[in-house]
């Protein structure tokens, strides 16, 4: 209980802080600093817009394709894969875990955002081109490589999470789906899946509050422009990337709250975004424990 | 067995214990500007060498950076591409004392760019034509201005990607020093800071000296303003800018000396030599300055700060000389040193 205690007063800590030191940003420019985008140390106007977009975009395009990937490839490993395949696939991708972020960063900087600006980016933009979100200069460091490298770095999580969950589904509904003349792949999909739903969904949100939460390897391919543009190939900027890059030089007593007030932002946000999927997994999980109750 | 473990392990713990306050002793810190770092990490390793036991640390994090961690006393010595504002002067002073602000090294700032190898070295642009880059009214390279520059070199039809820094800094400061007096829009639509909001649509910013120069060598079509030891370092190819004085000029030791040279009073509040009327001066140049406190809390210590700050005015310019710095004019070294000599150390 102790451990419980200290740990919340941690948590009630930070976000004390937090709101003491971003009081004068608040008080200068409102809750309109929400939806500012201008981020100017000159003027000293500042605006949460754009590393609000760049966040929100970068973390949505990774939780689709780390969704995708990891959920498929739990099932696969769970259920369809031959154990010789499945143990040393898993092992290999629990190892991917423990990759630093400094690490994804410098592989992103060097072989992936060069990969994209040469060879993907093109291929997108002469297949989608019609699509705003797919037109404009290639530069390397853009929206889509971070959404990238956040998909390949949350993947193990999705996955180590779902594969648990996967397996905890009670092998009664897999043997009566069998012998109901279901093939592996039907009982799979129509069953098994449908049965983790709760479990599986709560990981993607756990996927997600990490990919947000993301600021090293981000900060290496994103580059860093305060601005919003509707082209995925366009440089951004996260709340977590303006944080790192600005908060050592911020020599005015607004920047750095402002500063402040970023992070005060991404705190609630990643509150928001862990209590919405724990209430969200709960809620599954209740229902389901009431039907299984009336069998 | 068990015994001699434990004594192995009290024994450890008594060296590393009964040493740290030793080896603390003899580490001096700084940080700040990434301008000079290359020269300052080179001078300081000579440093070690020479003097065995002492051991300078100097933490590259810009300018802004070496200003916070000074005032919060966090280090011994920092440094920064401008002098401190009055703003920045007054929360040092209430924080550590007196301020002593005085020049380390003289740089150049490049302009760097990533064009195929078609393309040959020393680009000419006009200083209106970088302000116009920079301010995302030129967006392709073979824009008719670029091309009636240089009617030798086939410019590609490629975009122009000005990248800037991301990170506070008095690169930037002195950069954008100069795209002010050249220039009366981005005077007033951006202005002259450590840090500004970028006009330009296509541009891209990265962190530190080295960041913008990986950012120029990775994106075709990329156009960057970087120390030159950076861009030596990172062979990077270099533009020639046209003065004030209608030469053209590329950034070498020479010129950024003749731009020096047209100021011979130099002082923490006068410092510019941007843009200068000189006849081979070349327009983006700028001292770099350390600053110490003048009476230091332990004073055994700020003899050993004094003596290294000292040298490193003195005896270790001539190793910035090999990374494509300009050592200090002697009038500047001598005003250095005479600041240095305020310090109140041990024996005064």
């Amino acid at each position: 209980m102790l451990a419980g205690l200290l740990f919340l007063s941690v948590v009630v800590g930070i976000f004390v802080e937090l709101a003491i030191k971003s009081a004068a940003a608040w008080r200068m420019f409102g809750l309109a600093f929400l939806w500012h985008a201008d981020w100017n140390p000159v003027t000293r106007s500042f605006g949460a817009l754009s590393m609000i977009y760049g966040s929100v975009v970068s973390s949505a395009i990774a939780i689709v394709l780390a969704a995708t990937v990891g959920v498929l490839g739990a099932a696969y490993l769970a259920d369809l894969a031959p154990r010789a395949v499945a143990r040393p696939l898993f092992a290999t991708i629990e190892l991917l875990a423990a990759v630093p972020s400094v690490v994804f960063g410098l592989w992103g900087l060097f072989v992936l955002a060069p990969l994209m600006r040469t060879a993907v980016d093109p291929l997108l933009r002469h297949a989608f081109g019609f699509l705003p979100a797919f037109r404009g200069t290639l530069f390397g460091t853009s929206l889509l490589t971070a959404g990238i490298i956040l998909a390949i770095m949350i993947i193990p999580t999705v996955l180590v999470l779902s594969y648990d969950v996967i397996r905890s589904v009670p092998e009664e509904l897999r043997e009566a789906s069998i012998s109901l003349g279901a093939t592996p792949w039907e009982t799979l999909w129509r069953v098994v899946l449908p049965a983790a739903r709760g479990g599986v969904f709560g990981a993607c949100v756990l996927a997600l509050g990490r990919a947000l939460g993301e600021t090293i390897a981000v900060m290496m391919v994103i580059g860093n422009k305060p601005a919003i543009a509707p082209s995925l190939f366009a440089p951004a900027y996260t709340l977590t990337s303006v944080i790192a890059n600005e908060f050592a030089e911020a020599t005015s007593a607004l920047y750095r709250s402002s500063l402040f007030a970023i992070g005060f932002t991404l705190f609630v946000v990643s509150m928001i975004t862990n209590a919405a999927g724990r209430f969200l997994t709960m809620a599954v999980w209740r229902s389901r424990r009431g039907r299984g109750d009336e069998r | 067995m068990r015994t001699a473990l434990l004594t192995a392990s009290f024994l450890t713990a008594c060296t590393v214990l009964f040493a740290a306050p030793l080896s603390a002793a003899m580490q001096i810190t700084g940080a700040g500007a990434s301008f000079p770092y290359p020269f300052f990490s080179k001078a300081f390793y000579a440093y070690g060498q020479q003097h065995g036991d002492v051991f300078v640390n100097y933490q590259s994090i810009g300018s802004g950076g070496g200003i916070e961690q000074f005032t919060a006393k966090t280090v011994d010595f920092g440094a920064s591409d401008v002098p401190m504002t009055p703003e920045e002067l007054r929360r040092a002073s209430s924080s550590g004392g007196s301020v002593i602000q005085f020049p380390t090294t003289l740089g150049g700032i490049t302009i760097a760019y990533n064009l195929p190898a078609t393309v040959r070295g020393g680009l000419r642009l006009t200083r209106e034509l970088l302000a116009q880059i920079y301010l995302g009214r030129i967006s392709r390279w073979n824009d008719a201005q670029l091309a009636r520059l240089n009617p030798g070199a086939s410019l590609p039809d490629l975009e122009i990607v000005p990248v800037n820094r991301s990170d506070a800094s008095g690169t930037t400061y002195h950069f954008t020093d100069f795209l002010s007096r050249v220039s009366a829009e981005w005077k007033s639509r951006v202005g002259n800071a450590k840090s500004v909001q970028w006009p330009a649509a296509n541009g891209i910013a990265a962190k530190g000296n080295e960041g913008v120069a990986g950012a120029v060598k990775q994106t075709p079509g990329a156009i960057g303003y970087v120390e030159l030891a950076y861009a030596l370092e990172n062979k990077m190819t270099q533009a020639d800018l046209r003065n004030r004085s209608g030469r053209w000029l590329s950034c070498e030791p020479a010129t950024i000396k003749a731009a020096a040279a047209t100021k011979p009073t130099l002082s923490a509040t006068d410092f510019s030599i941007v843009d200068v009327a000189g006849e081979s001066a070349w327009p983006i140049s700028g001292f770099s300055w350390g600053m110490v406190y003048e009476s230091p809390a332990d004073r055994p210590r700020a003899r050993l700060v004094h003596d290294v700050l000292t040298w490193l005015v003195t005896q270790a310019q001539p190793i910035a000389a090999t990374l494509g710095y300009v050592p200090l004019p002697q009038n500047v070294a001598s005003l250095a040193v005479r600041q240095l000599d305020r310090m109140k150390v041990d024996g005064r």
